[in-house]
């Protein structure tokens, strides 16, 4: 129930504070989405969205942590000690 | 999709085993708390990914699933009212209240709606004048501030047609009550990552801290969740008990503020029962007054019979993770997707519903 997906803005169509509504391309797949609770977020960002609402705009160079954190354990030896 | 499929990279994944088992000296056994992270984990097959005695339980996450039988069977009531369209999202459907689920108020005639979010109840409300539209609001954190969302734009409308059947949970109260259970097991928590990017993850450093536990917010797909593993893991070899955030791209510490504001103006917190394990203090959101309006068991003046839940489904024990789905002495046999003794066989996020999806009906005990 809490599942939520990542999508891009692609137009702002509302700028209300309660209604701020923009189409939100899901790999090809284009929704409507409320955007009251990510005032911040422009066109071009992506958002994080569940039933309708967005909840979060993705931070991307957060999402390299992931992939930087395996990099660093490489860095150390980490993956080699106890492989 | 971008932030979907680079998350699923299966070489990065294997790195991630690796450095897991390298950091690895004893068993460890951890909760994750999301039924969606269950699913993700039995989809992907990741516990294989495991060294053995690291294991996962599976914790209270689906909403569905802890919606107490009373308020099922006050949504049957309600939806087989005449004049009355019953929304909700299609996972409460197939749920089974003390006589029948929704879907069966359906088949008779029942104007039940399935919809993908709370503002498309209001909409149907604003096409409609003539129907009473109430909106089953199931859910946890994630899912609250679309429902204060809804609420809002009712009040703004002047709706008066609109109202809500409240069910909503909230996770740090539970989590709590499974820490403080002697027949807890859980060792640490991979939090919900979409819970905290409403409400962030300051409300767990307490927990962490009075629990002696690691509890590491995680997101949903396979390279979140071996992160997540891993960092929990790290902190438990390392005897730390912190708050710490893998979900970083949508997680902030303090969360959405905007997205709190209009959850705390619409909602205020009450003790709840959470079906199968009992009444939790703290745990539930109800309307306050200046919204009270919208309160369907008010509206209605609903009450329903007491009525006991199938002896034969050990689903509160699921869900506190005492035990795991293949454990229970009906899976996959008398307890069915299509014929379901109890709601964690029916839900997308069920736990009961996950091993039978991703690992069939015929289960020997494994490692969960």
């Amino acid at each position: 129930m809490c599942l939520a997906i990542p999508g891009r803005i692609l137009t702002i169509i509302d700028d209300g504070p309660l209604t701020r509504r923009g189409r939100v391309d899901f790999a090809g797949i284009i929704r409507e989405v409320n955007l009251a609770f990510v005032p911040e977020a422009a066109v071009g960002a992506y958002v994080i969205v569940h039933v309708g609402v967005a909840l979060s705009v993705v931070d991307e160079d957060e999402a390299q942590r992931v992939f930087a954190y395996l990099q660093e354990i490489d860095e150390t030896g980490e993956l080699e000690a106890g492989a | 999709m971008k932030f979907v499929d680079e998350f699923r990279d299966g070489a990065a994944a294997r790195r991630y085993a690796r450095a897991i088992a390298a950091v690895t000296t004893r068993p460890w056994t951890m909760m994750e708390v999301c039924g969606g992270q269950t699913h993700a984990i039995l989809r992907f097959g990741l516990d294989a990914f495991l060294p053995r005695g690291v294991t996962l339980i599976h914790g209270p996450g689906c909403p569905v699933c802890v919606t107490p039988l009373e308020l099922i069977d006050k949504a049957l009531v309600l939806a087989a009212r005449p004049g009355v369209a019953f929304c909700s999202f299609g996972d409460m459907l197939r749920v089974p209240g003390s006589a029948g689920d929704l879907q069966a108020v359906k088949a008779a005639g029942g104007d039940v709606r399935i919809v993908y979010s709370p503002l498309d109840a209001v909409r149907i409300a604003g096409e409609h004048p003539d129907r009473e539209v109430v909106f089953f609001a199931v859910g946890f954190e994630t899912t609250a501030p679309a429902v204060a969302a809804a609420v809002m734009q009712a009040a703004a409308g002047g709706l008066r047609n609109f109202s809500l059947l409240v069910a909503h949970v909230l996770v740090p109260p539970a989590m709590e009550a499974i820490l403080s259970s002697p027949r807890s097991r859980v060792q640490g928590f991979l939090a919900a990552g979409h819970v905290c990017t409403v409400m962030g993850y300051a409300a767990y450093e307490p927990i962490a801290r009075a629990y002696r536990v690691p509890i590491v917010v995680t997101g949903f797909e396979p390279l979140d969740l071996l992160q997540g593993i891993l960092m929990c893991i790290r902190q438990l070899e390392g005897g730390r008990a912190e708050v710490e955030n893998q979900y970083a791209r949508s997680v902030r510490r303090e969360g959405n503020l905007s997205a709190q504001r209009l959850m705390t103006e619409v909602f205020e917190v009450i003790p709840r029962a959470w079906r199968g394990i009992g009444e939790i203090p703290k745990s539930g959101l109800a309307l306050r007054p200046p919204y009270a309006h919208f309160d369907a068991e008010q509206r209605f003046g609903l009450t329903v019979p007491g009525a006991p839940e199938p002896a034969e489904c050990i689903s509160g024990l699921i869900l506190q993770g005492v035990h795991a789905p293949p454990e229970c002495g009906v899976f996959g046999t008398r307890c069915t997707p299509d014929h379901p003794l109890g709601a964690p066989m029916v839900s997308s996020e069920g736990a009961c519903a996950a091993y039978y999806r991703f690992r069939g009906p015929h289960l020997e005990e494994g490692r969960a």
